[in-house]
């Protein structure tokens, strides 16, 4: 009975504030948009009964998804969401795994500072830290005054509301979720393996590529899906850096929904995004179960 | 001692600077008197001042600390209860349904989260303000809680609840008495990041709030859109000031929990 209890409220929440919210998603997807309170139609009628819910039945339909492959502007969003995604995700990793590496390499005595270091950022305003690029990047901003200064550029460069800008906001923002798990995976290596490679003829850089990379794998994949998938339907990025050509699928969704207030449409934007997501996602989890595994 | 070659020096000062310089300057130049915000025109506490006078800001502010203590507190006990049926209830029906629904609200997109969460709150008929917050926070929240707890709970010694009940604990005795405090620092972790989680979240809250409850960061992104404001530099300050102090108080805690623990062992042998 206690069992029974202790499973069945965190199982209810999930479903009531998790699952069911989905359905509704899929069902409204399928509705038409109407001028109306709320703004789409078939309703549900159950006081009439079994006819209302086949009456309800019929009138959903497709149409929305029609819409979106007939409009240029929904599948040019999702292509550039992931071109920006796949990209930032692979400037991520360029980036983080340098610092994943450093770390390991450092004397034991630093690690935990190193650790600290790379994890504050985390608990630190997302919305901030995005923010914080706006008074680098603008034309007056502090970098181009830098290079002005320096005599590099004489016209300051235009870097804010561009795409450039946007891979420098979620290159930020998510390198922690990247360095982190690479640098577990480092932490695990058996160095003797290195020393190893090197006794059999192998030069350092060799030793890196055939024996570091490889055992790093793990720890690669599992940053890069951290990185990739919000990316993917990232809103505060693009709509903060980018500009007005900077094209990207959660910010559809989201002006969609508040500006255009047509919730079919929104509905059906969300219920393509989540099934483009669903198979990195499933990856991933599999990916964690395998390292989980390994681990025990 | 290892030394470090200058490939890992240089790729660590790069990496760090890279990770801190952004938030030093906006740090700096919240105390800059003018109000160009790119342009340094002497040291002043000004904008803290006018921050201090900003009616709205100080509104949202309460509202956002009343929705981050609220769903981190009622997140942490359904987290824990969570991590505690996956890693100890063994097989029941809809297991997989139930691991699948803490693990998919970790990696969804935010606006998907918030889009199905408000169109659940129409369709019940539930006014938008601060209880929709929670609830919405409280449903992600969780799932993060329960992820921080259960690493924990699968490291240590099952027999130790299991002696407990030998010793006639009931179920929740034991758990109070012996599984709560050995995992208390994973919780208090989680009920941390469930806080900040909270106190950050700008897309959720945007689809689930009302106009009465408006929260801090949909404060914050609304003023910032336009440009950079010096009192947001100064709010952000103090934000960030205050996260710091936390983080590093927890875990300077947690640091000296460990060592006092091993002196604790060492006596006991």
């Amino acid at each position: 009975m206690k069992r029974f209890a202790l499973i069945s409220i965190p199982y209810f929440w999930l479903l009531a504030l998790f699952l069911v919210p989905f359905l509704i998603v899929l069902k409204i997807s399928l509705s038409d948009t109407e001028l109306s309170i709320p703004p789409y139609t078939p309703q549900l009628d159950l006081a009439q009964g079994w006819a209302g819910v086949k009456e309800w039945w019929a009138a959903l339909d497709m149409e929305n998804f029609v819409w979106l492959t007939e409009d240029d502007l929904y599948w040019k969003a999702y292509l550039s969401s992931l071109k920006i995604a796949i990209t930032s995700t692979i400037l991520t990793l360029i980036v983080g795994y340098p610092i994943a590496y450093g770390m390991t390499r450092a004397p034991d005595e630093w690690r935990p500072t190193l650790m600290m270091l790379v994890i504050l950022p985390f608990w630190t305003s997302f919305l901030i830290r995005v923010y914080s690029w706006k008074s680098i990047l603008s034309n007056e901003g502090l970098l181009n005054q830098l290079l002005m200064n320096l005599g590099l550029i004489s016209d300051p460069l235009v870097i804010l509301n561009t795409n450039t800008a946007v891979y420098i906001g979620i290159v930020y923002t998510y390198l922690p979720f990247m360095v982190l798990p690479i640098y577990s995976a480092l932490e695990r290596l058996d160095e003797s393996l290195l020393e190893a490679a090197e006794d059999l003829g192998c030069s350092r850089i060799t030793a890196f590529w055939l024996v570091t990379m490889p055992l790093s794998k793990q720890g690669i994949i599992a940053g890069s899906f951290l990185v990739f998938i919000p990316a993917m339907g990232e809103y505060v990025i693009p709509a903060l850096l980018g500009g007005s050509q900077t094209l990207m699928i959660g910010k559809v969704l989201f002006e969609e929904f508040f500006a255009n207030r047509d919730w079919p449409v929104a509905s059906a934007v969300a219920v393509v995004l989540l099934l483009i997501l669903i198979i990195p996602i499933v990856l991933f989890q599999k990916n964690e179960e395998k390292q989980r595994e390994a681990g025990k | 001692m290892r030394k470090l070659s200058w490939f890992n020096t240089l790729s660590l000062t790069l990496g760090f600077a890279f990770l801190y310089i952004p938030m030093l300057i906006l740090i700096i130049y919240s105390f800059n008197a003018g109000k160009l915000v790119t342009v340094w025109s002497g040291f002043s506490f000004k904008w803290y001042g006018e921050l201090m006078q900003n009616e709205a800001f100080l509104q949202a502010a309460w509202v956002t600390l009343k929705v981050a203590v609220m769903s981190s507190t009622i997140a942490t006990v359904l987290g824990t209860m969570a991590a505690y049926v996956m890693v100890r209830a063994g097989r029941f029906r809809g297991r997989t349904l139930f691991s699948g629904m803490i693990y998919a609200p970790l990696v969804m997109p935010e606006v998907i989260t918030g889009l199905s969460l408000l169109l659940l709150f129409i369709a019940i008929g539930l006014d938008r303000g601060v209880l929709t917050i929670v609830l919405a926070h409280t449903t992600f929240s969780m799932c993060y809680v329960s992820v921080v707890v259960s690493s924990r709970l699968v490291t240590f010694d099952h027999s130790l609840e299991e002696a407990a009940l030998d010793l006639g604990c009931t179920g929740f005795e034991a758990f109070r008495l012996v599984t709560l405090p050995i995992i208390m620092p994973a919780v208090l972790s989680g009920w941390l990041l469930a806080f900040t989680l909270s106190l950050d979240d700008l897309v959720i809250a945007s689809f689930t709030s009302g106009p009465s409850s408006t929260t801090l960061p949909i404060k914050i992104f609304s003023a910032v859109r336009l440009g950079v404001t010096p009192e947001i530099n100064a709010l952000s300050t103090i934000l960030i000031g205050l996260v710091t102090i936390g983080v590093i108080t927890a875990s300077l805690s947690s640091k000296r929990a460990i060592a006092k623990k091993q002196q604790d062992e060492k006596g006991a042998n």
